[in-house]
């Protein structure tokens, strides 16, 4: 804790030891800046990839279409015979044969509005919705293999597995992004510290010739560098959250492209971006500082 | 306080000094003296462990420079007052807030407040505690350098040609408060060229010159 404050609010006279250096800080703010920006931008990516995931998967885990082979002789009874075996299913919380009109739905963008459907051999599709725990698809696919035969229960697996694969690859690709961010912050601030302590290498001198330890001296660069970054994370941050909330809304089917953006609770993320951003510049600073401090006995 | 014991350096394959040796004693006063290249400012930097001897051993106050870390060191600075010939100010700093420095890095910088005003008046420079060291003369960076020097208390002060940059009365002056310090028990190490500040010193203090020429450091005698 008295590290925290030493930090926040330092010794003004220590401080004063080592001169402004204009370039160095407001390059340090403006990387800082536009990288909690960009992080912004990639934790809302990421966020909302593995909202929109999660999404998918609950509702193809929950529902299943079970297919009845196209046999217009014998659809009824193998309506009933199917309906029977679903409804005697642990686990099968509700099922609902298609209509007429629903299967027409689902076939019009392929083959237009004026599908003759009557004229065609069509086969009948169940909804099946599991409830609790869910059912033995195995065990199902068994009895309905006795008793409906023909009959195809798909359970989305085929579906649901790539998606949730290309969605967590996403989701990967955001948080490394958003390491990478981090990784560049490093590389930046301790660019600016090297330039920063080898502009002052006569002030560092003047200080150990009167006795400051490498901690006094490394302390002044460490506060000054986690403060500018923490403050241009601050209003970079700021400025990708203004840009997030602006973006446009996602509908209620999940649509990736169209809702980027926080929910709830994930509006609190990015407030961690400035935090890690002056960690990373504390550390990084902190590094190069006893390195050159090292170097320069 | 400091001793050197055999001690050798040079730079690259040139050799300032291969077997020498010096005591500074508790309270003494020393002049330095020798030609120009002879090694003086390196002697003095050795002294207050700003480097490091390639031989032989260098004590600061009974420990081995070369076994301390720079922690260490720094803590040993607080114990020496360093006068340089350009003074070494933070130019972006008042001549005040340089002063101060030493109390400060130490985190002292609470005691700077009464000590400081009595201090720069005992230097004469009351008036321009405000003014960064740029704008003030040789003489006056030199007196400021000195109070900087002092202001912790320091047991040993070590000064390489504190009169360089200024004129006779000037360094009368300056050669007067080194005295003062000393008979307050200071220990005194200055590196000059000036004979006759230290002709002038004899009379008022018991003063020790050593003369470092070819490598060797002897005590000058009569010629003085």
């Amino acid at each position: 804790m008295k590290a925290l404050l030493d930090l926040l609010f330092g010794d003004p006279q220590a401080d004063r030891s080592v001169p402004q250096t204009g370039t160095t800080a407001r390059l340090t703010v403006f990387v800082a800046a536009v990288m909690a920006f960009l992080a912004v931008i990639a934790l809302a990516v990421s966020l909302t990839t593995n909202r929109v995931a999660s999404l998918w998967a609950e509702e193809l885990a929950q529902s299943a279409t079970l297919r009845l082979p196209a046999d217009p002789a014998n659809a009824d009874a193998l309506l009933l015979a199917a309906l029977d075996v679903l409804e005697t299913t642990p686990g099968v919380s509700r099922v609902r044969a298609l209509s007429q009109d629903e299967q027409k739905a689902l076939l019009e963008p392929w083959f237009g509005p004026d599908l003759p459907l009557d004229a065609l051999p069509m086969p009948q599709l169940i909804e099946v919705v599991a409830g609790g725990d869910g059912y033995d698809a195995e065990g199902l696919r068994a009895r309905l293999s006795a008793q409906v035969p023909g009959a195809i229960l798909d359970d989305h697996t085929a579906w649901r597995e790539p998606l949730l694969e290309a969605a967590s690859r996403v989701r990967l690709i955001g948080w490394t992004v958003i390491i990478l961010i981090g990784a560049t912050v490093a590389a930046m601030i301790t660019l600016a510290a090297q330039a920063s302590l080898a502009a002052n290498v006569r002030v560092i001198s003047v200080l150990r010739l009167v006795g400051a330890k490498d901690a006094y001296i490394a302390r002044a660069f460490v506060r000054r560098f986690t403060l500018r970054a923490g403050g241009g994370a601050i209003v970079g941050t700021l400025f990708g959250v203004i840009v997030v909330s602006l973006m446009p809304k996602g509908d209620a089917s999940g649509s990736l492209l169209m809702g980027v953006g926080f929910e709830g609770a994930e509006w609190l993320w990015p407030l961690l971006i400035p935090l890690l951003a002056a960690i990373v510049a504390f550390f990084a600073t902190r590094a190069a500082a006893f390195r050159r401090l090292k170097e320069q006995t | 306080m400091i001793e050197l014991e055999n001690v050798a350096y040079g730079y690259g394959d040139n050799a300032l000094f291969s077997q020498l040796s010096l005591t500074l004693a508790p309270g003494s006063f020393h002049f330095l003296t020798g030609p120009s290249g002879a090694g003086k400012t390196t002697l003095l930097r050795l002294c207050y462990a700003d480097l490091r001897a390639m031989k032989g051993k260098v004590r600061l106050f009974g420990e081995d420079a070369a076994a301390l870390d720079r922690d260490a060191v720094a803590m040993s600075r607080r114990r020496i007052g360093v006068v340089h010939q350009d003074c070494q100010f933070l130019d972006h700093l008042s001549i005040a807030e340089n002063i101060a420095l030493p109390l400060t890095v130490s985190g002292r910088a609470n005691e700077a407040a009464g000590n400081l005003q009595e201090l720069l008046n005992w230097v004469g420079l009351g008036e321009q505690a405000d003014q960064l060291p740029p704008e003030l003369s040789g003489g006056e960076r030199q007196r400021a350098a000195l109070a900087r020097a002092v202001i912790v208390s320091p047991d040993v002060i070590i000064a390489d040609e504190p009169t360089g940059n200024v004129d006779w009365e000037m360094s009368q002056r300056l050669l007067s408060l080194l005295i003062e310090l000393n008979k307050m028990g200071k220990t005194i190490l200055i590196a000059t060229h000036d004979l006759t500040m230290i002709r002038a010193a004899k009379s008022d203090v018991s003063a020790r010159v050593l003369r470092l020429k070819d490598g060797q450091l002897l005590q000058a005698g009569a010629e003085l």
